[in-house]
């Protein structure tokens, strides 16, 4: 780590309005390096990530490149030298070929300005072969997993020469196997002398991927320092400024009778025959790599979707199929995967969103009653310490911690007794991640049947009760909460023998 | 940030601006017989917004309305001609609007089909049907007491009796939209539908029933339109459904669905009322006064993308 870094942050300072988002922030990346930036939800990682790729302009301090101060006064003048930004949920033409998706608008010609194919799929394969990953160039976006998407969106700023890539949660909705090739991809990238700007809530990606990490904390730069040495706590300590209580306080419950009961639940070509229960006290997680159909059987059990064969019911009464409202007037609730499509209108309001699946109770006569409405809502907002200004603020305006109490609360609020979580803690910061574990082994104690969907190994096996695991649509394993491991929860997700 | 400049206060805004304009420019306009005339020329556009409004804000569309006008209209005329009762006639006609709106929302609900779509397809098949119930005839002579209930004013007011009809819905779908549980419902399903669907909101039966209303008060004023004309013809209202449009539009609902208030709507249907009004004292053309229909519609589009875009620029966002 010798020279002037590729890319740096010095003194950076800026505002919106009232809220400083980032406060005399300094970051140095340099060639060659996987650089971590840590925070909670809101600690001005995003604002940070803006301010490289040019979206932002600081108020004070300055973006040096290769040393010498630079202002971005725009996202395609940071491209132009070298950065790119890589989000979570990239944005390709699905329409288009992987191949003109990576050299869009910079197509090879021919004479007469025709694009010329050949050489343009050539291009593209030498890219993915750099990278050490196999996709087809010539293969239409559409369809393509998150995971090569993103690998679409890499070759992209290989192919413009970039020299800072900048990861915002790239793993998020990433299973297992693709995680570790977008490491080895990583990997790649970092020999050929690029700097890399990583993101993620997962701890443990940051430890076994950088070198190095940063921490912000309420907009403030807390740490810069090698990972090596640093303990998983001591970055956790760094990230919330106080001492974590254990992550995963699940605490026994005494297990009352069965409140969910799902028999040979069948969806055509998505999953078969697919059987358990769920005791009134207890956490039972399903498990499985994306893709395995997990989501899919929520989605049937609460009537969103419907199923061809087998039957849910609900304290012993048979639910109909495909109908989400008797779901809710049976007691059952559902915090969906896709916040931001399924779990809220982001147009509307904390306490109009919290007050959605209340419509029926809040009436007096004819008309809702404001007053219910925001009590409602200002009770749960209260009981799940969310940060807000005011109720009637939108709840885009909130952090994706803060908005996924919103959903919570918006279904807690119905006084479920089964309670399904789709994914409870994804992108969310360490702190409300505690804060939601602590919420859901209460609610079991309350003698609420929690069936918790989850990619987060740790997770599942510190909250759950029972683990039950799907491979390609079917239950593969059903482990008590001594036998369930890293080692046999995955060999059932991957199918091989438990 | 958005409080300090709302689309709707704008229009409101326009509104007095637009009337102030009339009266220093027309010496016609702001007399009362006028007004009145203005407000009873505008009853059956007025009273389709209101259905039109809930629509939009669910995020769907009807454009079947005037041809639902239309053949509610030729049902009339060609059951007056044939001798019934005018007291048998007015709902069979209101009621056919009812089973066209059914039609508009089975297709768009079951079949998942595009509103937009749908009612492009309808308005040109009721206007079709309108043609094969009265032909090409024109029908007159409706009962004195009916015709005068469509055009007379409520006694001692100002008020045409169409229009009084219109307060009151007003009153009715203002509740409606904004303090009842099937408002909140509206908004929702208008800007998430998905969200809206998964927090048990019984989406496909309240679209399907925002379909039937619509048809039922597109049929209503098909009514009100024969007998203030005294007139029962098959084109009758061809192309209201645009200014009906232009109004909701104008008024701040967004067309993308959740967002926009009553209020809005009504400034925005007086507004149209207005210009048309001012046009026709002009001695303007219909040609104009439809190109201004057009721009109206297009400029209330426009605008609020052009503030938004506009806004961030000036503020910064985070």
């Amino acid at each position: 780590m010798s020279g002037a870094p590729t890319l740096a942050l010095a003194n950076v300072s800026k505002s919106f309005g009232a809220v400083r988002a980032l406060r005399d922030v300094s970051l140095e990346l340099f060639a060659g390096e996987a650089h971590a930036l840590a925070g909670e939800n809101g600690a001005g990682k995003s604002t940070l990530v803006k301010t490289l790729a040019g979206v932002h302009r600081p108020d004070t301090g300055q973006v040096l490149l290769n040393g010498e101060p630079v202002v971005f006064t725009g996202p395609a003048d940071a491209q132009q030298a070298g950065v790119a930004v890589i989000y979570q949920e990239p944005t390709l033409f699905p329409d288009l070929s992987v191949a003109e998706n990576i050299f869009m608008g910079r197509q090879p010609r021919r004479t007469l300005g025709r694009i010329d194919r050949k050489e343009m799929h050539g291009q593209a394969r030498r890219l993915f072969e750099r990278l050490g990953v196999a996709l087809d160039p010539e293969q239409p976006s559409r369809g393509l997993s998150i995971a090569d998407q993103q690998l679409v969106e890499i070759a992209k700023a290989l192919s413009r020469e970039a020299r800072v890539l900048v990861m915002d949660e790239p793993t998020a909705a990433l299973s297992g196997n693709e995680v570790a090739r977008l490491f080895s991809v990583v990997e790649a990238l970092r020999e050929h002398g690029c700097a890399i700007l990583f993101i993620s809530h997962r701890l443990d990606e940051i430890f076994s991927l950088c070198q190095r990490v940063t921490t912000l904390r309420d907009g403030a730069w807390i740490a810069s320092e090698p990972v090596a040495g640093l303990t998983h706590d001591d970055l956790v300590r760094r990230m919330v400024g106080r001492e974590l209580g254990t992550l995963y306080p699940k605490e026994a419950a005494e297990l009352g009778e069965v409140a969910l009961q799902v028999d040979r639940l069948t969806r055509e070509g998505v999953f078969t025959d697919v059987s358990f229960q769920v005791r009134r006290g207890e956490i039972v997680a399903l498990a499985g790599l994306v893709g395995a159909g997990r989501s899919e059987v929520a989605r049937a059990v609460f009537g969103v979707d419907r199923w061809d064969a087998g039957s849910v019911s609900v304290a012993g009464r048979p639910l109909p199929a495909g109908s989400p409202t008797a779901a809710m007037g049976a007691g059952l609730a559902l915090v969906p995967e896709d916040r931001r499509q399924q779990g809220l209108v982001m147009e509307l309001s904390i306490e109009r969103n919290i007050g959605l699946t209340g419509l029926g109770s809040l009436r007096r006569g004819v008309t809702i009653s404001r007053t219910a409405e925001r009590d409602r809502a200002k009770d749960w907002a209260v009981r799940l310490q969310l940060k807000f200004a005011r109720l009637s603020d939108g709840v885009g305006v909130l952090s994706g911690g803060n908005q996924q109490k919103v959903v919570l609360a918006k279904w807690l609020a119905t006084k479920p007794s089964v309670l399904i979580v789709d994914e409870p803690t994804r992108g969310i910061d360490v702190g409300t991640k505690a804060e939601v574990h602590r919420l859901l082994s209460e609610l079991a104690g309350q003698g609420i049947a929690v069936l918790m969907i989850s990619s987060d190994l740790p997770e599942v096996l510190g909250m759950a009760d029972r683990v039950l695991v799907m491979h390609e649509g079917r239950l593969t394993a059903e482990l008590s909460r001594a036998d369930a491991t890293e080692e046999s929860v995955m060999n059932a997700a991957t199918g091989r023998a438990a | 940030m958005a409080k300090v400049l709302r689309w709707d206060v704008l229009v409101g805004a326009l509104l007095i601006a637009v009337f102030a304009a009339g009266s220093l420019t027309s010496p016609g306009f702001a007399t009362v017989d006028n007004l009145s005339f203005a407000l009873g020329d505008l009853g059956e556009i007025a009273l389709i917004a209101l259905a039109m409004t809930m629509l939009v804000v669910a995020a769907e569309v009807d454009l079947s309305v005037a041809s639902v006008l239309g053949l509610s209209s030729a049902l009339v005329g060609s059951l007056w001609d044939g001798g019934m009762a005018i007291e048998a006639i007015i709902p069979i006609a209101v009621l056919t609007g009812a089973v066209c709106g059914l039609v508009n929302g089975l297709l768009v609900t079951r079949l998942g089909l595009p509103s937009l779509a749908v009612t492009i397809g309808t308005l040109a098949l009721y206007r079709g049907l309108a043609y094969v119930v009265l032909g090409d005839r024109a029908v007159a002579q409706f009962p004195p007491d009916y015709t005068a209930l469509a055009v007379n004013d409520v006694p001692g007011t100002p008020i045409p009796y169409p229009i009084a009809v219109f307060v009151l819905l007003a009153a009715a779908v203002g509740v409606v939209l904004h303090a009842t549980g099937f408002g909140r419902a509206l908004y929702a399903i208008g800007a998430q539908e998905q969200a809206a669907f998964f927090a048990g909101i019984r989406v496909k039966r309240i679209k399907l029933l925002l379909f039937v209303i619509s048809g039922t008060v597109a049929a209503f004023a098909g009514v009100v339109f024969t007998l203030r004309y005294g007139s029962a013809r098959a084109d009758n209202g061809v192309g209201i459904e645009l200014a009906v449009i232009a109004a909701v539009l104008l008024g701040g609902v967004d067309f993308d669905g959740g967002k926009g208030t009553l209020g809005g709507v009504i400034a925005g249907v007086l507004l149209i009322g207005l210009l048309r009004n001012l046009l026709m004292l002009g001695d303007v053309s219909t040609e104009i006064q439809s190109i201004v229909t057009g721009l109206l519609l297009i400029v209330s589009v426009l605008t609020p993308r052009l503030v938004s875009l506009v806004r961030p620029a000036l503020k910064g966002s985070p």
